[in-house]
């Protein structure tokens, strides 16, 4: 039996494809995904992601508890409503999952996880509370929905939804979080567009997603939502990362903090043993799809795609691979898709952000 | 979306249709493009080769997936759609008529061992439960 969120019922009722979603009955697209992915990047989308858990760290050790629990700092959290992405680390360095934590104060904070790793993260998190005898609850918060409203017009069509929200949250800015009554707003995503995370009580969920609709804001799927963060060149969990790696290898060192004193799990294992692969985009010089696991060849030797697919806003394929060290962006490389060994370029990534292609000069050289 | 009832189908999602001049014509059926959602990419055999029935031959791409395409019957591929390689999303938009490659079969009588239309309905019914 699938897992449902509380706005299952609507996505029948607009006729959603659903598909499993690492046990969640969740939407795959309303009819296009392709439509969907455009609508985000040029007007505003909505997705469903109930299915991701937040969490409530609170208590008197709750900042001393996340700063040995994650490889980025709350410490540089100073301000209350400010965000901060980060992933979870094992004892090896290994990544159990990547997270976003708000800082509302020192005293309560708000973590939300991927959906397929909750219970893992909840057992982890539970283990390493008792670990350090850490003064602090963790509460998992079934109870809410989540609603992520992602486009240049998102924000807009949020307050002529809910015009009452405009004064908690129009000031908000990019990566900060805000209150409002029962609702939760944090200006943050998974598109690389503009927008908000709306987290909300279960009950009130399918009335904000019609005034959404309402609104203009059209429904998209998990579908569009993977091409938008690709292109965004953000990783995906269990996908581009997992605990066979750690943040070095996945394009994720910024996220990491090693520079403090300050001690987290996976530090020391990280400080040991230098990074084995470095993350890069690609795209592919003719027609054809990367994907997940397609071997690669470079000069350095060869790697892996751990995300590819069609990018429909370059009009090309994309992906993001890990490859040997030393390889640059730039390069050219060879990607084997069936039996042939096709063409294609390394690149930095995000390849799009708010609305802008970053790789430039491609898809004219596509036959 | 009815199945249309002068064109045969295979149990992989291809349809085949008998032109008068003896060639036939194949596609994927309205219900694979479904399933598969928006194509972006579309690799049909190169002419002139000379396929078995079953043997690979193609590729259809969605955002989201690959399918193989296999040849319904026996024969030599004799047209493509080249409007396919840099429109896919034709497919998607009318599965019927938007053909992928012609055959000029070398053993007719395999079209007939197709499946028909109520055949290939009964088929779609059984992979829905």
């Amino acid at each position: 039996m699938l897992k449902q969120t509380p706005l299952n019922a609507v996505h029948r009722a607009l006729n959603a494809r659903l598909v499993d979603f690492g046990g969640w009955e969740m939407p795959l697209h309303y009819g296009s995904q392709i439509e969907e992915h455009h609508r985000v990047r040029k007007d505003a989308g909505m997705f469903d992601v109930s299915h991701m858990l937040a969490l409530d760290v609170d208590g008197e050790g709750a900042q001393t508890f996340l700063r040995q629990l994650l490889a980025n700092n709350v410490d540089r959290l100073m301000i209350p409503g400010k965000a901060l992405y980060s992933c979870m680390l094992n004892d090896s360095g290994g990544i159990l999952d990547d997270l976003i934590v708000y800082f509302l104060d020192p005293r309560r904070f708000r973590v939300v996880v991927n959906a397929a790793t909750a219970d893992k993260d909840l057992a982890w998190m539970f283990s390493q509370r008792a670990r350090a005898a850490a003064a602090v609850t963790v509460t998992p918060r079934r109870d809410l929905a989540m609603i992520a409203v992602q486009g240049p017009a998102a924000r807009a069509k949020v307050w002529r939804a809910l015009p009452l929200s405009k004064p908690a949250t129009g000031a908000l800015g990019p990566f900060f979080a805000a209150e409002w009554g029962a609702f939760f707003f944090g200006r943050t995503g998974y598109t690389g567009e503009d927008g908000f995370e709306i987290t909300l009580p279960a009950a009130e969920a399918p009335g904000l997603w019609q005034a959404l609709l309402d609104a203009g804001v059209g429904p998209a799927g998990l579908g569009a939502r993977d091409t938008l963060r690709l292109e965004a060149g953000m990783n995906l969990y269990g996908q581009d990362m997992d605990e066979t790696v750690t943040p070095l290898e996945c394009g994720l060192k910024w996220t990491v903090d090693l520079e403090s004193p300050r001690d987290f799990v996976g530090k020391a294992a990280l400080l040991a043993a230098p990074p084995r692969a470095q993350m890069l985009g690609l795209v592919l010089l003719e027609r054809g799809v990367l994907r997940a696991h397609q071997e690669v060849e470079t000069r350095n030797g060869h790697g892996e795609i751990t995300s590819g697919s069609f990018s429909p806003t370059l009009d090309i394929s994309i992906a993001l691979a890990r490859l040997p060290n030393g390889v640059q962006a730039g390069e050219a490389a060879k990607v084997k898709i069936r039996d042939k060994w096709l063409p294609a370029r390394t690149v930095k990534y995000p390849f799009v952000r708010n609305g802008r292609t970053l790789v430039a000069g491609l898809s004219s050289s596509i036959p | 979306m009815s199945i249309p009832a002068n064109l045969k189908y295979t149990d992989s999602h291809e349809w085949a249709r008998s032109e008068a001049d003896g060639t036939v014509t194949v596609g994927i059926t309205h219900h694979a493009q479904d399933l598969l959602g928006d194509l972006v990419f579309v690799e049909n055999p190169a002419l002139g080769r000379k396929l078995k029935k079953g043997e690979e031959c193609g590729v259809v791409e969605s955002v989201k997936a690959a399918s193989d395409i296999y040849a319904p019957i026996s024969g030599e591929v004799v047209a493509v759609n080249g409007d396919l390689e840099t429109a896919p999303e034709k497919i998607n938009e009318g599965a019927y008529d938007a053909w992928m490659f012609r055959l000029k079969p070398s053993n007719p009588a395999e079209l007939e061992a197709l499946l028909d239309a109520a055949g290939y309905q009964k088929l779609v019914e059984a992979e829905a439960h």
